[in-house]
């Protein structure tokens, strides 16, 4: 069988007229452009999932805010990734994200290393609007090797992803909703009476912030090595 | 504008100093400094009352009893521009760790669950703890916030020379 041509489309971002693959979405192609669009759930290599937000982008005709890492391309849609609205709106998700936990960035492990510290500052966030929640949530640290501290965890679940789509072992998932949300290992039990995970440590790498994190490491002592996952996806491509 | 000097004043509520210190660590620049500022209150300062019509005054530390309550609501409404100065200031940081635990678990952990003699939680002179440690700006309004724990003493000292200078900066600084 052979396969259909792959179809080029034609769009622009921020005035900027750009060509991309019809299987493409609005990240990937503003990415190869360079134009920077913030992100914490997306990581290339792993399924897109659109569960932080903080890629919503202006549509066209559209009049909600759309996910660029979810959202297809079109022929002929006009898209903007940044504008007075859109950074008020990054804005407060990333408030959010630090009144609804426990964020003490001075004695935090990835503190200097962290990528929604890091954001924050990106993207200009000067202190947080919303009163802090400040839950009271458990730090596992029963595994020999790793610890979870939901104190840290925004929820973007690239540990529950990397572990299932690249490690294949699906130690992670995610359980209960809204502000009793929390990642589990195996049924919601301790990390280190794991029997699926096999101690690769891939979502400690990929995590984000310093939620997972090795043991031994202290204050702004952990950061992170994401070299293997490129490396991996190009491998099981290759064997396709 | 006169060549008036500009009232500058500090407080240090639930901090560790360490914000005052990093002030302290722009060197020979405070002399600049010193020229174009009258320093009408700081930790130093022996007065019991804040003065009134401060221009600007640098604020350490989170709200985290009721004396620092008191004290600033009074700094705020005397002060024309109010900064927050470091993470304890700005978001609770170190002092709001304790949120989760209540005020009550910190004073047992304090003066009994540590103390060998005469154990008991102090009723009088110390001021007594709110419920929650919390940033500045969930109190009173601030003006100028200058995250850092603590802030480099070169962001202290542009806010400051922006300041000083009449503008309202607006720093680009990392938490942490
Ligand atoms: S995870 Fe990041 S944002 Fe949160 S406390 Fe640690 S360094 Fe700060
Ligand atoms: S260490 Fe590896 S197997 Fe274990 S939970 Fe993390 S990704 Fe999954
Ligand atoms: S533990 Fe880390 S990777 Fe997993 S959901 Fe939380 S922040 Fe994301
Ligand atoms: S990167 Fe698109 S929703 Fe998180």
């Amino acid at each position: 069988m052979t396969k259909a041509p792959v179809r080029i489309k034609t769009l622009t971002i921020d005035g900027r007229e750009v060509g991309a693959r019809e299987d493409q979405t609005i990240l990937d192609v503003a990415r190869e452009n360079h134009i920077f669009i913030p992100t914490l759930c997306d990581l290339p290599g792993l399924t897109a999932v659109g569960a932080c937000r903080l890629c919503l982008v202006e549509v066209r005709g559209v009049n909600r805010l759309l996910p660029a890492c979810v959202t297809a391309v079109a022929e002929g849609m006009e898209v903007s990734v940044s504008s007075e609205r859109i950074d008020r709106y990054r804005r407060s998700i990333l408030e959010l994200l630090f009144a609804e936990r426990n964020h003490v960035c001075s004695v935090c492990v990835t503190n200097g290393h962290c990528d929604l510290q890091s954001l924050a500052l990106k993207l200009g966030m000067t202190h947080v609007h919303f009163p802090y929640q400040y839950p009271r949530l458990p730090v596992d640290a029963s595994h020999e090797r790793f610890v979870v501290d939901h104190n840290r965890c925004i929820l973007c679940t690239r540990c529950v992803r990397v572990c299932d789509e690249i490690e294949g072992a699906h130690t992670w998932d995610v359980m209960s909703r809204g502000v009793d949300c929390r990642v589990i290992t195996d049924l919601a039990e301790p990390w280190g009476k794991s029997e699926s995970c096999t101690g690769c440590g891939k979502c400690v790498q990929v995590c984000p912030t310093g939620a997972l994190s090795e043991k031994g490491k202290s204050v702004a002592e952990m950061s992170k090595r994401r070299q293997f996952l490129p490396y991996l996806t190009l491998m099981r491509e290759a064997r396709r | 504008m006169t060549d008036r000097k500009t009232r500058l004043a500090t407080v240090w509520l639930d901090g560790c100093s360490g914000c005052h210190m990093s002030l302290l660590d722009t060197d020979e620049r405070l002399i600049e400094v010193a020229k174009r500022v009258d320093v009408v209150w700081g930790p130093l300062v022996d007065h019991k009352e804040f003065p009134a019509d401060v221009d600007v005054t640098l604020v350490e530390g989170a709200i985290s009893s009721v004396a620092d309550l008191d004290r600033i609501k009074v700094v705020r409404a005397r002060t024309g521009i109010l900064v927050s100065l470091g993470d304890c200031a700005v978001t609770g940081n170190v002092p709001a760790l304790r949120n989760r635990f209540g005020a009550g678990a910190v004073l047992r952990r304090a003066y009994l669950e540590n103390e060998t003699l005469d154990a008991q939680i102090p009723r009088q002179v110390v001021p007594e703890l709110l419920p929650m440690a919390r940033p500045v700006h969930e109190v009173v309004p601030v003006d100028v916030f200058v995250p850092g724990c603590p802030p480099s003493a070169d962001l202290i000292f542009s806010v400051l020379s922006d300041l000083l200078e009449g503008k309202r900066p607006t720093p680009a600084a990392i938490f942490g």
